[in-house]
């Protein structure tokens, strides 16, 4: 049937498809540009909102330019304003979170990462069985181990303390790693132990000489997760420890809440928005192994 | 002293038995190849007597020396892996040491031995480059030069070659062959390809079921194949093995297959036992290259048989023939027209042959 196509109708069908291509294109952008903006709005009202004054914001103009680059109410926010009681800011409970986040974070991931290494490549009776009751503690809701966990915090006299919640998160932790890293050692060639065992290594040899310096995609994937979970973490934190002890969501929360006099929207984006920094900050310097790392996982070598 | 013993050894996994009551031994200098398709138990066996894996029974001696309860490092062996297993995040230099520093070997001594090995194998320019960055024969020669270094009693081989391609995999065999040769340590190679086996081995032990079915010199695997699983395992095409039943009448002993009355002289066979052999139910083997299109030795046996497929495969053909309603294969240089669906003179060489007991299938 196309057999006695003209040269001519050729150049229609080009032109044609170059039309509907256009078109798809433009769309497409379209549809992306809408999206992208969805995401980045409210985080556009929180900026703009962190530099106004509280005239500016009781005019209501909600989407409008500050009128300046206005960081008092980020100076608030973190340092205070300076008189003694009932004034929160947000300094020192940065600081609690971060002794609390960077032991819980190295913590978990090490003991993740042994766990892995022994179910994959030391198999021992029954482990396939240890394997699924740790995947059973990811699916267990955090509520319910409130109660019991508050009880053994008590009983070793570690409650409302730092300590505590770091215990409380790597714990709670161990179940995610571990699969994080048992996935990934499955896919080493169980054979690089075989060799090592015959070369003279022994267990810890093989982990840190072997294993440890081939696992930079799986850490850094298992470092995010962490460190987003137990840094944006509430339920813990507002839970085991209260006062001086409490870790920064807490006190963002307590700031936000229990402020007596007008509601100061400028300080409480700022707050929200340092609380918020160091996931982001995380994200932008490991994102790019984030992705390569949950999508490998293979080893070649 | 034989520089390995294995005695009675059995393995399981779980439920599954993986080695039935293995006995082998291997002569210092020896080229020992466990073949035998997958799933026969000659990785687990290897692995064994590396010490990577645990007995269930039985015992595995080095030197005469008990090594069943030993660790794989104090066994005095060295293992070359199918993936070569070079450690990833370490450089040639550190992979080929890594054993001996493990060992608390002095500077002096590794340096000596990194430099001769790593010349002799002519990886020492590639001593600072990461396993990454060789190819697949630079990689095999540094697992080997790994190997190397330790200076084994008995040097352990898992599938070497099977990740290589088919060119490479001809020059790295020759290349062991030759290391063979040059520094005449024992060897335990597995493999799952005949030719590889053939062409490496002084000895070769044929594995199947967690059974060694045959362990015997090459040539002895090839002519004198010790029961049917061996005689079908070796050769490609595999050897023609006919059904049908012997025949004993004034000393003249015959074969005749199932459903003919044709019948083929075995008098030349040299028979393990030669009572009880009218009427014997066995299968008649004989290989697709001793059947010939003309006829060179005085013993040569004529047979006319039709021929009714041909597969071209460039300096040969295989033709299928039909013998009494059963297949047999024939190999025959390229050059020779045979004719479709036509009877062809053919004959047998009967020096080849080989006779299977049909119920035990054993070599009678």
């Amino acid at each position: 049937m196309q057999d006695n196509l003209k040269p001519s109708s050729y150049q229609q069908l080009e032109q044609k498809s170059k039309y509907t291509n256009m078109f798809l294109r433009w769309f497409l952008y379209f549809i992306l540009i809408l999206f992208a903006s969805y995401f980045i709005f409210p985080l556009y009202v929180m900026v703009v909102t962190s530099l106004k004054t509280m005239e500016e914001i009781r005019q209501g103009t909600l989407l409008s330019w500050p009128s300046g680059l206005n960081f008092e109410s980020w100076a608030v926010a973190w340092g205070g304003r300076g008189y003694g009681a009932g004034d929160t800011f947000l300094k020192p409970y940065f600081w609690n979170s971060i002794k609390m986040v960077v032991p819980a974070v190295f913590f978990s991931t090490f003991i993740g990462a042994m766990t892995g290494y022994v179910l994959t490549k030391w198999r021992f009776k029954g482990d396939s069985w240890v394997f699924l009751f740790l995947l059973f503690g990811c699916f267990i809701p955090f509520q319910a181990i409130l109660l019991p966990m508050a009880r053994t915090l008590g009983a070793l006299g570690i409650s409302n303390s730092i300590v505590g919640l770091v215990l409380v998160h790597t714990v709670y932790g161990i179940p995610f790693t571990t699969l994080f890293f048992r996935n990934y050692y499955v896919s080493v060639p169980t054979e690089l132990v075989k060799a090592a065992r015959i070369d003279g290594a022994g267990f810890f040899k093989i982990f840190f000489k072997i294993l440890l310096p081939i696992s930079a995609p799986i850490i850094v994937v298992t470092v995010i997760w962490q460190f987003t979970q137990i840094w944006n973490d509430f339920l813990f934190g507002s839970t085991f420890s209260f006062g001086e002890a409490a870790p920064i969501q807490v006190a963002l929360n307590n700031m936000v809440l229990s402020s007596t006099s007008v509601k100061e929207y400028n300080v409480d984006m700022a707050s929200a928005i340092i609380a918020g920094v160091p996931t982001l900050i995380v994200y932008v310097l490991a994102g790019k192994y984030f992705i390569r790392g949950l999508t490998s996982g293979a080893v070649k070598g | 002293m034989k520089t390995l013993k294995i005695e009675d050894l059995s393995k399981n996994f779980g439920s599954t038995e993986v080695l039935k009551k293995i006995n082998l031994e291997i002569d210092e200098g020896n080229f020992l190849v466990l073949l035998g398709p997958s799933g026969c138990g000659k990785s687990t066996l290897l692995n064994i007597i590396a010490g990577l894996e645990t007995i269930n029974e039985g015992n595995v001696f080095i030197d005469d020396y008990n090594v069943s309860k030993v660790e794989p490092k104090d066994r005095n062996i060295a293992m070359v892996f199918q993936s070569y297993a070079l450690y990833p995040s370490m450089n040639v230099r550190e992979n080929m040491i890594f054993g001996l520093k493990q060992a608390k070997t002095s500077k002096e001594k590794i340096e000596q031995q990194l430099e001769k090995v790593s010349k002799f194998l002519q990886v020492d320019q590639l001593l600072e480059r990461k396993p990454s960055q060789l190819s697949g024969g630079q990689r095999q020669r540094v697992a080997i030069g790994r190997a190397l270094v330790r200076e084994p009693r008995i040097f352990l081989f898992d599938e070497p070659l099977s990740n290589l391609d088919a060119k490479l995999r001809v020059e790295m065999r020759r290349e062991i062959k030759k290391l063979h040769q040059q520094l005449k340590t024992t060897v335990v190679y597995v493999t799952h390809d005949q030719t590889e086996a053939m062409s490496l081995g002084t000895r070769i032990a044929i594995m199947n079921h967690g059974v060694i079915q045959q362990n015997d010199t090459p040539e002895n695997i090839y002519n004198k194949p010790s029961n049917t699983f061996v005689a079908d395992f070796i050769g490609s095409p595999s050897m023609n093995l006919i059904k049908g039943s012997l025949k004993e009448s004034s000393g003249e002993i015959s074969f005749t297959a199932s459903g003919s009355n044709f019948e083929i002289p075995v008098k030349g066979y040299e028979f393990k036992d030669k009572s009880n052999l009218n009427n014997k139910e066995v299968f008649f083997g004989i290989r697709p290259e001793h059947i010939y299109f003309k006829k060179s030795n005085e013993s040569d046996f004529e047979v006319t048989l039709r021929a009714d497929l041909s597969e071209y495969i460039g300096h040969e053909q295989i033709i299928t023939f039909d013998y009494a309603n059963q297949e047999i294969l024939a190999k025959f240089p390229s050059t020779i027209k045979i004719e479709l669906a036509k009877e062809t003179k053919l004959y047998f060489d009967l020096t080849q042959t080989s006779l299977f007991d049909a119920q035990t299938e054993e070599r009678i």
